[in-house]
């Protein structure tokens, strides 16, 4: 059987993570094709819904990409989004769910071999969780 | 230091004492209007009305045990356009009152020139249990019965572990919890509008009185034991709740009828993301997410509506109820948003409804909080 390839969203901000992604391929870093990379303006835009969406639709992680807390180019962004996803993973260990899958990393622009070596792990990771039984579940 | 009076009950008539209040309330011109629950004419009903006529307070029954409209959600729909320009006075149990402060915070309601009248609340029944209790008993009968034993394993279940059954926030309060509720009922003021009235009304007003002493030590007790009781509530309930199998039995039966986020007090959005055309979909969409599982439950999107109401009303869920008693479907919704909101609440440190300034969680941040989120 072939190995099990993980489905990984990432939402990553505009000024930041996006850049740092960018920085990566211009630079051909190298990292795994696991990433579907989704660019937002701002980690803070991302509502939790697009969360809990991306896991019941098969996704098996979900990684949120801003900037270093202090370095939001809308000045508090990121705190307003790390504040969200503290609720989520907190919501997600009540309910008794893999609250690991939802993955946070804060990687400025500069930072290309972060990024690559952040893909990296995630994919490495969730490859030994092995896939979401939350995703492609008819029944939820 | 709260100034206080008692209401004295006459022929063991509780209803009747609460009612003569209000009347002198309304009578007096104290207040030019009062939002409360009245006894539908035709029968059995309890029904949230704004009265003018003192008459018409005659039908008042407050402490009736039934919860069918949280009434947070009428001085919501009262007040979001423009405050109230009159005194009116709104008799509230705690829940409803903790959800309206929530809805002030979050711009849906005002409270200029509004009175808050809190009871100390017995606890309600279920509508159907609530009907069966009406034939051949009053609302004074519950009452006496809730203040002499407490435990009523017919209440709904979030009354049964209800961690704020007594006002908050109230301006006045009717309070009986830890007294002699045959002898007199407690009218107690909290705030300096509250102290307006009571003198207004020319009662004999003592400040720190025995009763209200009493009073407070019993709900201190209370608390005590309450807390112990939500602890097991809790872990049974994080038990039936835990793993995606659990979660998908507990909401396998959801018709997303939307009844619940309509009913919530505090789910206030005037335009749903649920309603919204984001989950209008072609024909073949369906077919194309049907094809990718094997089968698409149908209608869609039901696990992502809930666990998004528990991301988006977590931390201003009061444990009001009134999802699970709307629910058609029987989906026990109130131990699942108790069990989130209670995780959250504690997360931020904030107890929804408990005052003005606490900040809601959501708008606000600190730099040095969740400081492990994002660490490589």
């Amino acid at each position: 059987m072939a190995e099990f390839e993980p489905k990984i969203l990432g939402f990553l901000c505009n000024w930041c993570t996006a850049a740092a992604a960018d920085l990566a391929g211009t630079t051909r870093a190298q990292y795994p094709a696991n990433l579907h990379p989704v660019r937002v303006m701002c980690s803070g835009t991302v509502d939790p819904v697009y969360l809990i969406k991306a896991l019941l639709a098969g996704a098996d992680a979900v990684l949120v990409g801003g900037c270093h807390p202090g370095d939001c180019h809308y000045v508090s962004g990121n705190y307003k989004a790390r504040r969200r996803i503290a609720m989520l993973k907190a919501i997600f260990k009540a309910l008794g769910l893999d609250d690991d899958r939802i993955w946070v990393r804060w990687i400025s622009a500069s930072e290309g071999p972060e990024f690559a070596q952040t893909v990296r792990d995630i994919t490495e990771e969730t490859k030994k969780q092995g896939p979401s039984p939350l995703a492609n579940n008819w029944a939820l | 230091m709260a100034m206080s009076t008692t209401l004295p009950i006459e022929n063991r008539q509780i209803r009747k004492t609460i009612n003569t209040f209000l009347k002198e309330l309304l009578g007096t011109r104290v207040v030019e209007a009062i939002l409360v629950p009245l006894a539908h004419p035709s029968g059995n009903n309890i029904v949230q009305s704004l009265v003018t006529d003192p008459e018409n307070l005659e039908q008042t029954d407050v402490f009736a045990p039934v919860l069918p409209v949280i009434s947070a959600c009428i001085v919501s729909e009262m007040t979001r356009l423009t405050p109230v320009s009159k005194k009116t006075a709104v008799v509230m149990r705690p829940c409803e009152m903790r959800a309206l402060i929530e809805l002030v915070k979050l711009q849906q309601a005002s409270l200029d020139n509004l009175i808050l009248i809190g009871i100390d609340c017995p606890g309600v029944y279920s509508l159907d249990d609530y009907l069966e209790f009406v034939e051949g008993n009053t609302s004074d009968d519950f009452i006496k019965a809730a203040s002499n034993r407490g435990e009523d394993e017919k209440l709904r279940a979030g009354c049964q572990i209800c961690a704020y059954p007594v006002p908050l926030t109230a301006d006045l309060t009717i309070g009986w919890v830890g007294l002699d509720i045959e002898k007199g009922l407690l009218l107690q003021a909290d705030t300096a509008k509250g102290d307006e009235i009571l003198e207004q009304l020319g009662l004999t007003i003592e400040s720190d009185s025995n009763l209200s002493k009493q009073r407070e030590s019993a709900i201190k007790k209370f608390l005590v034991g309450i807390k112990e009781k939500r602890a097991d509530f809790f872990s049974r309930t994080r038990e039936e709740v835990s793993g995606i199998d659990n979660l998908s039995a507990i909401f396998a039966s959801c018709i997303k009828c939307h009844n619940c986020k309509t009913v919530c007090p505090v789910c206030y959005c005037r335009e749903c993301f649920f309603d919204s055309p984001t989950f209008e979909l072609e024909a073949d969409k369906y077919l194309g997410l049907a094809e990718k599982q094997g089968a698409l439950r149908m209608p869609t999107n039901t696990m992502l509506y809930h666990m998004t109401r528990m991301n988006h009303m977590g931390t201003s869920c009061v444990g009001c109820g009134a999802c699970e008693e709307n629910c058609p479907s029987n989906i026990p919704l109130l131990k699942v948003f108790q069990l989130i909101g209670d995780t959250v609440q504690q997360l931020f440190n904030y107890i929804p409804g408990h005052s003005l300034e606490d900040e809601l969680p959501a708008t606000i941040f600190k730099e040095d909080e969740f400081q492990w989120i994002g660490e490589r």
